[in-house]
Parts: C-alpha cells; structure tokens; sequence
C-alpha cells in the first residue's frame, strides 16, 4: 500500500495509472458512443433505438461486442495481407494516442506528498503537446488509406483516395485555427493553454468562427457526416472498409469513435475552456469572494480534482452529442462541393482569422473583444463577397459562356 | 424526336443569399432534429413495439399465409380445378384431385401443397380460383424448423382457415354448384 501510494505521488506513476484508466474508460465510452450514436439517430427519425438488451439497451454494446467477435473473419485471398490486418489496427491506436496529452484535471495535490508538490493529471505534459495532437490527428488517414488500398477493391480504394484528399484539404483550416489559438493564449502546452483561458476568457468565445471553422474540420477529419464521403454507403458500398469483416470492422468502427472523442477532448481544451465550469469563473469567483469557485479552477485537492475531470467529462459528452445531432441532420456533401469548401471557404477565412489574431497581439490586444467582433466582421465579409455569386464549376462556365 | 430550339428552357439555379452562403440554413435542419429527438411522444405515437404490440390493418387485403376455406359442412371448399396452380408464378402448388365423394361437385382435392418457401405472396391463386377456396390470411409470423415444415398440406391449410376465420371470415355467399 506504502509502495502504491509512494507511486500515484510521481508523475511517472501517475501517468501510467492515468494510461491504464484512460484506456479502460476511453474504450467503455467508445462502445457507448455507438449506442448514443444509434439512440440518436432513433430518436431523430422518432423511433426507439436500441431498447431490448438491458434497460434503455445499455447492455447492447457488449451484445454487439459479442456478435463481431463471433462472426467468421474473412480475408480475402488477394489483399495485401499484412496492411490489410494493420490498418484497422491503426485505426484504434491512433485513436487512442491524442489522449496522451489531454490535459484532464489540472493540478493534483495527495495528501500524503509532501507540502506544496503538486503533480499533473495528464499522462504526458509536452512542450509542444500541439504539434503532438496535430501529428498524431493526421496519422487517422493513413488506416483508412492503408486499409483502402491494401483491400485490391476499386471501392474501397475511392475510399481511400477520397480520404487523402479530403484530409490535406482539411488539415489546412485546421493547422491555421489552432495558430490562432496559439496567437490567442501564448501557449504551446495543452494545459497552458487551460490554464490562460480561465486566467482571461475561453478561446471559442474570443474566436467563435475560429471555433466553428476547427469543428468542421475535425468531423472531416474524423470521416464523420457531412464529411464521411470515404465511407459513403451508398456510392462506395462502405468505402474503404468493404472487404472488412468481424472484429476488424469493428476496430475501424472503435476507432472511428475513439477519433471523435479524442478531438472532442481536443477542442475542450482548446477552445472551451477546459475544466472551467463556465466562461469568466474567475472573475466571478473575485467579485463575489466565492472561494469555492477558485478552488474549482486551481485547488490541487484530490477531491476538485476529480470534479474537474467530471466537467471536461460533461464537454466531451456534449461535444460528441454534437458531432452525432450534426450526421443524423445533414446530407452528404458532394465531393467537389467538398473540396471548394476547404479551398476556397475555409481556407482564406482560416487565414484571415490568423491574421487577426496576430494584428491583435502586435497591438498588445491578444485577448479582447475586438477578437471576437473581427470574427463575425470576417465571416460576414465572406457572406457578402460569395453571395450571388455561382457555386460550382458548371454555373461558373454556364455563366462563363453566357459572357 | 422533332424538336425547336425554343423548345429547350435553360432553367438557372437560383442565386444564394449571404445567409444561404454561409451554410445557417443548417440551423434550422439542427432546430428540426432536435425538435424529433425531444419528442418522445411522437415516436410512441407512431413505432409498434413488435413483439409485445402488433399491429392488426389490413386483414382484408394482406397477404400472409395462405388457407384452404372450408364450405358451410366443414368439407374442402375447393373443386380440384387446377386454376391456382396454374396461375401460380412461383410452382409452388401441388394439387392432387381425385372423383368427389360429394354429390354437388365432380372432383375435390386428395393433395393440396403450398410450398410457402417457394412462395412470392402474390395472392394469384386467390385470384384464380372460382369458388373463392384458397386464400391469403393476415397471419404474416410464419416460422418452422426446417424445410419440409414449411411445405402446407392440405390439412395445415385447413388449420390455418380455422384459426384465422374469426379474423377475416369467408366471403358470403360462397360460390358453389361447380
């Protein structure tokens, strides 16, 4: 017990019990994404969703579990075997590994460590903990693409093509809305960023568009609806993963969502604040001497911690509600539509909010509410310059033509 | 195919407006959603809870399983005419006839097999027949164990005419004289 308590109060022995929980509980929350996932879709189109397994069907994902683990697992005689057996492998590991530097809870205090240490909870406190996100959320692709092409199948080969392509389009806007984010906090580290945000004001309130603009490419990063044309059952008969079956499926399927939720931890911290129960606590928490609510952001008592976890829990879970009420509202996009989008929408605007944001820190202003207005001003600016203006290629050449 | 240049009318999609460009028409499709996901009154309303609640339309018309009726004496109402198996697209009537032991007609089944795994349900036979003696029921929970079972003779056929005719009785008045 004194050899188990001696290792939670390092920060390497945190860590790994961090690991060990994070897999466990990231794993559980997969599979009860999927069940939130058909419970939504039910209830959009006024049906019950998953309800004989358990009550309300909870116990469905262990009998879906069960199911892929039982069927018979096909591979095909000419795919290429060992991608073809790493790609969705991948998929749940690269899922996975962004958790690393999620910072949960911020400092962490147990009273039998020595007066005034405090460790992290965060299995990984890195100096460029953004870069980090952003290598390892480009990495998704390639199970998708491995898995496209190694499947000797032209659809899922489109898949797989459509995927790259979609993911270089995307990864443009992403990368120039976390610059922003970065121009906004001054900070690198995921838990800097936390900790700047509750010191001034959440980062998708200063950048809301910012915020908007990240989000969208996080579904198209995650293959998610409106985005998910790698995958589009109708067109590409499941995409990449056609030729897949039984628990490789079902690996794309976890990793799928363990992709939602990891960006959805993402964007928590990046742009909502992190563990801050809501927008500007600080400031209330001084002007109306509520300690409480100071201790809820700084206390480094076990006890606030875990009530910091529970509250970036409650965001996710929000935020992935989200990324589901969006797939079962909109169509699909259409590929060329897909790809103006990401050039010629979100691109330049991505750009303009980087150079605001920079505008605002040459001027000292990195944080104020010219941030935000400059947001709107911008996003307007783009409704205004593309309104009545043709859409696609074929209105431009009609209109073209017309002279 | 003659025709004119005036004929073709070039149809211009309509231009977009600022709110249109920049996708806020999404916020109402997401205000629809979440109006459905928050109702759950519509889906009682409207789902059937399978196998606790079933649903019972159509019993005039649906075209489940199929029965052989039997006439006001409780014999086979049917006269080994042959017209169902004919008419049948899917061969799936097997009918063997034999002299009626009846006085008011000349033939009457000794056979009579559906094979309602061969079945498509059409509901020809009921069409065909003349003396209104196959029909489809509304009993669509047709299971069996094996192949063989699902092969419905002609006592099965009366069975299910017994069990189904508080349901959907035999038209009146039953043509007969043949």
């Amino acid at each position: 017990m004194a050899a188990l308590k001696e290792f939670l109060a390092t920060q390497f022995g945190l860590g790994v019990v961090l690991m060990a929980l994070a897999l466990v509980v990231i794993l559980t929350a997969v599979a009860y994404a999927i069940w939130l996932e058909r419970k939504i879709a039910a209830w959009t189109q006024d049906r019950f969703g998953p309800n004989r397994v358990g009550p309300f069907g909870l116990l469905q994902p262990v009998a879906d579990g069960l199911k892929f683990v039982l069927k018979e697992d096909i591979i095909p005689w000419n795919v290429d075997r060992a991608i073809f057996i790493l790609a969705p492998c991948f998929a749940l590991i690269v899922g996975l590994l962004g958790f690393a530097v999620i910072p949960f809870g911020g400092p962490l205090h147990w009273p039998w460590m020595p007066e005034g240490q405090t460790l992290r909870v965060q299995v990984a406190s890195l100096d460029i903990g953004l870069l980090y996100i952003l290598a390892v959320g480009t990495l998704a692709v390639y199970s998708v693409v491995l898995g496209g092409w190694s499947s000797n199948n032209k659809y899922a080969f489109y898949g797989g093509l459509r995927a790259a392509a979609q993911m270089l389009s995307y990864e443009v806007p992403l990368g120039m809305c976390l610059l922003t984010c970065v121009l906004a906090t001054g900070e690198l580290r995921l838990e800097g960023m936390v900790d700047r945000q509750i010191a001034t004001a959440w980062t998708g309130l200063l950048h809301p568009a910012a915020f908007v603009i990240f989000f969208m490419c996080a579904l198209a990063e995650a293959n998610r609806a409106p985005f998910d044309l790698a995958e589009c059952e109708q067109e590409l008969i499941g995409g990449y993963h056609t030729e897949y079956s039984a628990m490789k499926m079902a690996l794309f399927f976890l990793g799928e969502y363990a992709h939602i939720i990891t960006s959805s931890a993402v964007m928590v911290a990046l742009f909502l604040g992190g563990w801050e129960l809501f927008p500007f606590s600080q400031r209330v928490a001084t002007a109306f001497g509520w300690g409480w609510l100071d201790a809820w952001n700084h206390s480094p008592h076990w006890g606030w911690m875990f009530m910091r976890v529970g509250v970036y829990a409650v965001k996710i879970t929000a935020l992935v509600f989200f990324y589901m009420w969006i797939r079962w509202t909109l169509p699909r996009f259409r590929f060329d539509q897909l790809m103006r989008l990401a050039w010629r929408g979100l691109v330049p605007l991505s750009m303009g909010f980087v150079a605001l944001a920079g505008t605002l820190l040459y001027l000292g202003r990195p944080v104020s509410w010219w941030a935000s207005i400059g947001n709107i001003a911008l996003v307007a600016l783009a409704g205004v310059a593309s309104a009545n203006r043709p859409i696609t290629g074929r209105q431009e050449r009609l209109l073209m033509a017309k002279g | 195919m003659d025709w004119k240049d005036t004929d073709i009318i070039v149809v211009d999609q309509p231009d977009l407006s600022i709110g249109e460009r920049l996708y806020l028409p999404v916020l109402q499709g997401m205000k629809t959603t979440l109006k459905h996901m928050l109702s759950p009154g519509a889906r009682k309303k409207f789902v059937v809870q399978y196998p606790e609640q079933t649903r019972n339309l159509r019993t005039d018309n649906y075209r489940g399983v199929h029965r052989l009726n039997r006439d006001e004496q409780g014999r086979v109402a049917c006269t080994a005419c042959f017209m169902c198996e004919t008419a049948c697209p899917a061969h799936c009537i097997h009918i063997e006839g034999a002299e009626s032991p009846w006085p008011d007609r000349e033939k009457y089944p000794v056979k009579f097999e559906i094979d309602e795994l061969r079945c498509i349900y059409c509901g020809m036979c009921e069409e065909a027949c003349p003396v209104d003696a196959i029909e489809l029921t509304p009993e669509y929970s047709l299971v069996g164990r094996s192949r063989a079972e699902m092969v419905f003779d002609k006592e099965k056929l009366l069975a299910v005419f017994d069990a189904t005719k508080n349901d959907k009785p035999r038209k009146a008045p039953p043509i007969t004289g043949y």
